[in-house]
């Protein structure tokens, strides 16, 4: 059982995907999803215990033997990425079904849990394979249940953000699909461990620099990275709000870790960032992308875009720490990985518990809402000071991780663009706090009552996560940095 | 009760928060409430003293809490520059929570419940940036004191307390954030450690150009001590109760910050090398002209509390330049003005307040006459006033003179003259406002006599002011600017005790 635990991490919620359809009521189909997701959890748990105490976990699906076969590869990383995933998948489907009782037209919630199941699926899939082309595959699952997730939402706006994404999403994974067809072409191998051995013969031919550049554009498509962050924005806000904390935490996290594997493990450090201005590039992009997404989350009238924004100047900071290419930048990377995925799940359910008693997240809704909802909201300021990276908090903690990765590399004055971009959530999260503490409730405004207890448990586990995590950082330290160092070739 | 002193440490960052537990649970019963705010300064105080009484017997005082990141620990201990710091505070704190109660109460402020609970939560974090064991530590609970002062500054809730409170929110976190934590990030990358030490923890061949660079960013990060240009959230703080203006405003914030610069100037930079840093005359002239500018802007403050806002950041401009100076004088100076500036000014604070709850006046220009109806008010804020001018019989005097004698022994004429300049603004917008109280009449469209005996609580705001009886404040404030005063006093009368914990900060360790 135990040696084929890779693999159930993915048959385990997409063997439960069809079974939610022979379930009948909708109360039952939602405890069955989050018993699936509890059970994906704990495997996930299980394979990083594995990992971290005796290395690498190799998995031959079938008994096929890599290169031949498809092989399910865990190392830290993706052990890492794993836990992330399965464990806030299982926290947000606690407050699932209170938060869709407002959201989704009762005969839509199985179908709703399907979908959510596969999407969950698509990630784990796309993590724990060690093959290319099951990387596509997994991609168009996780996408495909995706779109219909976020056109789910009740606005109908939501169906025109779908469809952005569905277009965006697309020509993404068109891209990634073609850049592994070259790379097969010039190889004939799919499994990224020999195609890291292969390519180095063939780096200097113009295929293979075409298919790297189809993969990463085609991977930062998926990650938003700014400019091609378009499709964000809306898909987050009109979607609903159990999709949204779901894929805030964790749709953007498993590009970044595609882009992780590819630059790093397939084609390879010095490809990547010696023949190839990566580097720059990144840094660029990433730097840009903070200032120009924070500075739009501070305009906004939803409170959803605002987060929405500001996850997109997140991928930012996860750029410019994956750009150092050092060992200390991709532990700040990877830590980021995690913490940003807790503080973004708490911000998005409590989000999502604001539109189960007001209907709706409009930033003049929230007036007065501190003393009306105030769990949730102390939750948002909570969430919001970690955004922000004050200290005891987990954003702290990844903050001073990229702090010190740039001053390792001598880069002073992106260390200080670094600082002043936090500024800006600085105000994006202060207009929300002012908001709900020091405005009156608008006129005519019926006062509502606290969020039910599906919503609070939720919302305050991944809360004292954000406290717990900033205040004793060894457990998330440890394996950040240990996969830093496995990615970069150094024995830890 | 005997605890080991290592527990009353953490007794000292624990008791307040416990008293927020008291406070939320007696929301609606406010003399409980009051009672537990007063219980809990009273026993903390105690407990101060009691480390005080530690540290006088010579023992060392270490408490570990945790590793947040490696060799980054929250951890505390004991020397003379935070002792008394923290014992002020504590002692501050029982007094101002007095002073609340009669403020607070004749004003009928809305939720007072907030207020003290984060006034408890304030104390909390100043107790532990006075005994953090490193800069990473007082780092945390340097921006815990931020926030938990925020709501104290918006608790009027109108537009106007607003906007002061984002300008204090902004100045502080982006100073904080950009430049103290960029100084903080980059003195532990170039030397691996954060903990204070005797002698710094640079070593004597770094990169001087590169630590000159971070303390300029250690200076004017350190928003708190309103080093000029980042001084607006002082004044823009002024819009909160007065009680938060006098105890925090004066004396836990703005202490913080300045307690925090002396504690980099002397423990992390070392005063050997602050004093060959490239950047140092710059700042010590920076400083200087924040002393000098603020004590201008301070003459043309028609409103007290604005006029006393700027009177601090001029004072704090003090302290930093004797950090700066980096000799034992300027540090005993500006320890003991510490101490000195604090209970000066919140002595102020208290007056004007009750000037204020009593008489419903906060422009100096209506005070005129005012001694003859508050004479107790206006006797204390002389006795203060010559506190921060420094002269006898009040405890301002040693601190200027230390400081002074730092200027003079580092031959740093300019800022002599500064100081001195400086001193001479004081008397001028300070020593006025007592001098008209007494001596002139008010001006003739104010007409104060009327036998109306309404008492000043049961004000509406569109009483016509005239037809008020004006009389002192009520008691628990009096009895608080009482105490205060006489502080000022005693500070001149025995400052020995307060010298001696001056000394011992540079003697330790030796």
């Amino acid at each position: 059982m135990i040696s084929h635990l890779p693999v159930l991490q993915v048959i385990v919620p997409l063997m439960a995907a069809p079974i939610c359809l022979l379930l009948k009521r909708s109360q039952l189909v939602w405890l069955f999803s989050l018993f699936a997701s509890a059970i994906a959890f704990i495997i996930s748990v299980l394979l990083l215990q594995q990992v971290m105490t005796s290395g690498v976990i190799s998995y031959e699906l079938g008994g096929w033997e890599a290169p031949w076969g498809i092989e399910y590869r865990i190392d830290q990383l993706n052990a890492f990425l794993l836990l992330i995933i399965s464990g806030v998948s299982t926290v947000v489907l606690i407050a699932a079904q209170t938060s869709i009782e407002k959201e989704i037209p009762k005969e839509k919630h199985t179908l709703f849990y399907i979908l959510y199941l596969l999407s969950l699926t698509g990630m784990l899939g796309i993590v724990s394979t060690g093959d290319a082309f099951n990387v596509f595959v997994f991609l168009e699952i996780s996408s495909l249940s995706a779109y219909a997730l976020i056109a789910l939402g009740q606005d109908r706006r939501a169906l025109w953000a779908s469809y952005q994404y569905l277009i965006m999403g697309t020509i993404g994974a068109t891209f990634i699909l073609i850049g592994i067809g070259l790379m097969y072409q010039m190889t004939g191998t799919l499994n990224m461990q020999d195609l890291s051995q292969r390519l180095p013969d063939v780096a200097q031919t113009r295929t293979v620099f075409t298919a790297f550049a189809f993969v990463i554009v085609g991977v930062c498509l998926k990650l938003a990275l700014f400019p091609l962050h378009l499709w964000l924005p809306n898909a987050y806000t009109y979607a609903p709000s159990i999709v949204t904390a779901f894929f805030a935490a964790t749709a953007t996290k498993v590009a970044i870790y595609l882009l992780i594997r590819f630059t790093f493990t397939v084609f390879g450090l010095s490809f990547s960032f010696t023949t190839l201005p990566l580097q720059e590039l990144f840094l660029l992009l990433g730097l840009t992308g903070i200032f120009v997404a924070s500075s739009a989350a501070i305009y906004q009238k939803n409170v959803k875009h605002v987060f929405a924004y500001s996850s997109i100047a997140q991928v930012g900071y996860i750029v410019v720490g994956f750009s150092t290419s050092t060992i200390t930048g991709l532990t700040a990377t990877l830590l980021h990985l995690f913490n940003h995925a807790l503080m973004k799940s708490a911000i998005f359910l409590a989000l999502g518990a604001v539109v189960y008693r007001l209907g709706n997240v409009q930033l003049s809704s929230f007036n007065g809402l501190g003393r009306q909802m105030p769990l949730t909201m102390a939750a948002i300021v909570i969430g919001g000071l970690s955004l922000i990276g004050v200290p005891l908090t987990v954003g702290f903690v990844s903050k001073w991780y990229l702090l010190t990765a740039l001053l390792e590399k001598g880069w002073w004055p992106v260390a200080i663009l670094i600082l002043l971009g936090s500024l800006l959530a600085v105000i994006y999260v202060w207009r929300i706090v002012e908001a709900a503490y020091f405005k009156k409730p608008l006129a005519g405004s019926v006062p509502v009552k606290e969020a039910p207890l599906f919503f609070l448990i939720p919302i305050w586990l991944l809360i004292t996560a954000n406290i717990y995590f900033g205040i004793d950082s060894r457990l998330s330290l440890k394996v950040a940095s240990a996969a830093a160092q496995s990615l970069l070739g150094v024995s830890p | 009760m005997n605890f080991s002193l290592e527990v009353l440490l953490q007794l000292t960052i624990a008791i307040p928060l416990l008293a927020i537990v008291g406070i939320i649970l007696a929301n609606k019963m406010p003399n409980i409430r009051e009672g537990i705010t007063i219980f809990a300064s009273i026993l903390l105080i105690f407990i101060v003293t009691s480390l005080y009484q530690g540290l006088l017997s010579g023992e060392n005082v270490n408490v570990f809490w945790w590793d947040i990141m490696p060799n980054l620990s929250i951890s505390f201990s004991i020397e003379p520059l935070g002792m008394l710091f923290a014992l002020i505070a504590s002692f501050l704190w029982l007094i101002t929570t007095f002073y609340a109660i009669g403020y607070m109460r004749s004003h009928q402020e809305e939720n007072q419940t907030r207020f003290y609970g984060c006034f408890a939560l304030a104390i909390s974090a100043v107790m532990g940036i006075a005994f953090s064991d490193n800069l990473f530590t007082l780092f945390v609970f340097y921006e815990v004191l931020t926030l938990s002062t925020y709501p104290l500054v918006t608790h009027a809730g109108t537009e106007k307390a607003k906007q002061g409170g984002r300008v204090y929110l902004g100045i502080l976190l982006s100073t904080s954030i950009v430049f103290f934590l960029l100084a903080i990030a980059g003195t532990w990358f170039i030397t691996g450690t954060l903990d204070f030490k005797q002698e710094g923890i640079f070593n004597s061949d770094v990169d001087k150009t590169l630590a000159g660079a971070l303390l300029v960013l250690f200076i004017f990060g350190i928003g708190k001590a309103a080093i000029m240009p980042f001084h607006r959230w002082l004044p823009a703080a002024m819009v909160a109760p007065t009680p938060v203006s006098a105890l925090l405003h004066a004396v836990a914030v703005v202490k913080a910050g300045v307690f925090t610069i002396l504690k980099v100037c002397v423990f992390i930079f070392g005063l050997d090398l602050l004093a060959v840093l490239p950047t140092t005359q710059f700042l010590l002239y920076v400083a200087g002209a924040s002393v000098l500018l603020a004590s201008i802007v301070a003459m043309r403050q028609d409103n007290l509390k604005a006029r006393l806002a700027y009177s601090t950041i001029s004072q704090l401009g003090y302290i930093t330049i004797g950090a700066l100076l980096a000799t034992s004088s300027g540090v005993i100076g500006s320890s003991m003005h510490i101490a000195t500036h604090a209970f000066g000014k919140i002595t102020l604070f208290f007056c004007a307040g009750a000037i204020l709850v009593a008489a419903h006046k906060s422009k100096i220009s209506e005070m005129r006459g005012l001694g003859r109806k508050m004479p107790l008010t206006m006797i204390a804020f002389f006795i203060a006033s010559l506190s921060i001018i420094g002269v006898p019989p009040t405890g301002g005097t040693w601190s200027k003179w230390y400081l002074l004698m730092g200027t003079v022994e580092t031959e740093q004429w300019i800022l002599m003259v500064v100081l001195m300049i400086s001193s001479l603004l004081n008397i001028a917008y300070l020593l006025p406002i007592p001098f008209h109280a007494f001596f002139s009449n008010p001006l003739p469209e104010k007409q104060d006599k009327a036998s109306s005996s309404q008492e000043p609580e049961n004000l509406v705001p569109n009483t016509e002011l005239g037809q008020v009886q004006i009389k002192e404040a009520p008691w628990p404030s009096l009895l608080a600017i009482g105490i205060t005063t006489l502080g000022c006093l005693i500070l001149f009368i025995y400052p020995q005790p307060l010298f001696n914990l001056a000394t011992a900060i540079l003697a330790r360790g030796q």
